[in-house]
């Protein structure tokens, strides 16, 4: 299994521990993996608002190097992967519009011709290696452990360009993989709502209510972690959390938000040093001490 | 086949105000919708049930209501197409909106957002004779918004009127953008300003696209927002954080391939705006302490020269 990999922006950023985590998992389970290294920020759909042609033509550009290579593109972010997901649907769709993409291009030496597929890691857990494949790889089930999952907006919408129905598991993706590693989903509606990051910067009175309200919710429903599959949610969900728990509840930040490879991670045994779960703002301590109590399979 | 539904009710003569959730099971045709099966339950088994309809062929937007958690209108909706083999339904009244009973929400809130956008043409001039004239080309670009049926699921979903109800709200922003698109309107630019600069206007939505998905007309609320942000930037709206992250995420993008998270959050705070900068200081901190601090001196993709030529290219294109 081989995929041209995407990180994104912010797993080589303000996330580091997702990239090592992800290799770190990626590498027990076997999956090569060519990094992107020439490949451009996806645009996030913020450069979109004031170019969305550029936003597609730095996509295209991306597409067409992992076509090149003949492989599928492999990315860690949510954002990353609805964003990839959108431009890929419009160029597919509009063979016009591609070739005037494909245009600026040719000083590259590219041209897409419309075959590369996009998955996040989540997704090539579930369709490409299969759960029980995964599950061979775990050390310990993560028995009793309640993990909230939260989604982030472009992993579940828009359904269409993700290929929902012809891809129907994707919609219980996260919860699916919280329950193969032996853990309970805490189930609340909040999970494919907003975390407020687009908006952290602009009306943060808004950006933290909707922290508080996540985090805050989940953790009043007995969850002891929540699980996303976006850097950018973490980012805020962990990152401003204390400041959002303060402000909005009067409480404190008390909910660990964990990438998907730590979740996995903790399963297949690794320690908290490899998956990075010191770097989190608000502390991992108390998850990582459950599931080193677990019992280990031999 | 069997529908199976659990209705969330509420008595507004119940005067501690509880809301109760009940759980009714109907024997429906194949192809019968939710609206059917609740009609149905209405007239055979609970008339106490309310909910609002009209012309059960999604044109008059009455039976907007939550099923299994996104808004939807229920006349388009077939039960076997959600629930093949009798899995349960949760329906809910619309978010977002005050409830009046069960499953009726008043419209009061809806409408005064509509009427916060001025909803009217208002051409600067008579013609000598006849008609007003558009283009073709100009009417069918307005087909987007003026789908809009009003029925409210966009409103019911928006994740920003969730904690804001100040946000001006989709449907309303759709219906601005109609405005400002239309040929024959003499406002376009005070309205650009408008939303801009209005508290709740159109830098607070988050682009979660939950309007786009819950919207049973197509009007994609969302994309409509983000035209008018482009707009309001070419009509030289320069004062906001939202032009400022977007400006600075562009340009990031162009100067280094990918995004520099350290100068998108300095630039959107503004570099003159001490308050906001000092506002920073403690998140970065943290961050350092755990070893996580984006780097101050931006990686750069491998190529980022490339990505360079290609933004002249294109800006030299539309320029």
């Amino acid at each position: 299994m081989k995929y041209a990999f995407y990180p994104g922006c912010v797993a080589r950023g303000g996330a580091p521990e997702l990239y090592d985590s992800a290799l770190a998992v990626m590498d027990r389970l076997d999956i090569e993996h060519v990094e992107l290294t020439k490949a451009a920020c996806t645009g996030a759909g913020v450069l979109q608002e004031k170019n969305l042609k550029m936003g597609d033509i730095l996509n295209v550009r991306t597409f067409a190097m992992a076509e090149q290579m003949g492989l599928p593109i492999m990315v860690l972010c949510s954002t990353c992967q609805g964003v990839m997901a959108q431009a890929n649907h419009r160029v597919k769709r509009d063979p016009e519009y591609l070739a005037e993409i494909n245009k600026h291009l040719e000083d590259e030496g590219l041209e897409y011709k419309g075959t590369t597929s996009v998955k996040h890691l989540l997704w090539v857990l579930i369709e490409d290696i299969g759960l029980d494949k995964l599950k061979e790889t775990f050390t310990r089930e993560l028995t009793g452990m309640n993990m909230a999952p939260f989604y982030g907006c472009y992993m579940v919408r828009p359904s269409d360009a993700l290929e929902f129905s012809s891809n129907p598991q994707r919609e219980t993706s996260l919860e699916d993989l919280i329950q193969s590693v032996g853990g309970n989903v805490t189930d609340f509606a909040g999970k494919t709502a907003c975390c407020g990051f687009p908006i952290l910067f602009i009306n943060q009175a808004n950006s933290m209510k909707m922290v508080a309200n996540h985090t805050g919710t989940a953790k009043d429903l007995g969850a002891d972690a929540m699980v996303t599959p976006c850097p950018l949610c973490h980012l805020n969900l962990d990152g401003y959390q204390p400041k959002a728990r303060r402000q909005v509840r009067g409480d404190k930040a008390d909910l660990p938000v964990i990438h998907v490879p730590q979740l996995i991670g903790l399963a297949m045994g690794m320690n908290e040093k490899t998956l990075g779960l010191k770097k989190h703002i608000v502390s991992t301590k108390k998850i990582v001490r459950m599931a080193e109590a677990l019992p280990s399979k031999v | 086949m069997q529908a199976n539904l659990k209705v969330k009710r509420f008595d507004p003569a119940d005067e501690g105000g509880k809301t109760w959730w009940q759980e009714y099971k109907v024997d429906v045709h194949p192809d019968s919708t939710v609206l059917d099966s609740l009609i149905q339950i209405r007239e055979q088994d609970d008339g106490t049930l309310a909910l609002r309809c009209a012309c059960r062929a999604s044109i008059c937007g009455s039976c907007g209501m939550k099923v299994n958690g996104d808004a939807k209108l229920v006349c388009k909706t077939r039960v076997v197409d959600i629930a093949p083999n009798g899995e349960q339904l949760v329906i809910e009244p619309m978010g977002n909106q005050h409830v009046i009973r069960d499953l009726v929400v008043s419209l009061d809130t809806f409408f005064s957002q509509i009427q916060r956008v001025d909803p009217f043409l208002q051409p600067d001039h008579v013609p000598e004779q006849g008609e007003y004239i558009a283009s073709n080309d100009s009417m069918e670009n307005l087909l987007t918004s003026m789908n809009c049926i009003m029925c409210g699921c966009c409103v019911s979903d928006c994740t920003v009127l969730e904690v804001d109800a100040n946000f001006i709200g989709p449907a309303a922003l759709a219906k601005a953008w109609r405005f400002t698109e239309d040929p024959r309107d003499s406002k376009r630019d005070e309205r650009l300003k408008v939303l801009n600069d209005e508290a709740g206007g159109i830098w607070d939505c988050t682009r979660c696209l939950k309007c786009v998905e819950v919207c049973p007309k197509g009007v994609a609320p969302m994309d409509r927002i983000m035209e008018l942000r482009e707009s309001a930037i070419e009509a030289g709206n320069t004062n906001t954080p939202g032009y400022h992250h977007t400006e600075s995420f562009y340009n990031s993008v162009k100067k280094n391939g990918r995004l520099d998270e350290t100068r998108l959050a300095m630039d959107s705070a503004g570099w003159t705006n001490i308050p906001r900068l000092l506002d920073l200081v403690p998140i970065g901190i943290a961050a350092m302490r755990k070893g996580k601090l984006p780097p101050l001196i931006p990686h750069k993709s491998e190529d980022h020269k490339k990505v360079k030529d290609l933004y002249d290219n294109v800006e030299g294109e539309s320029s």
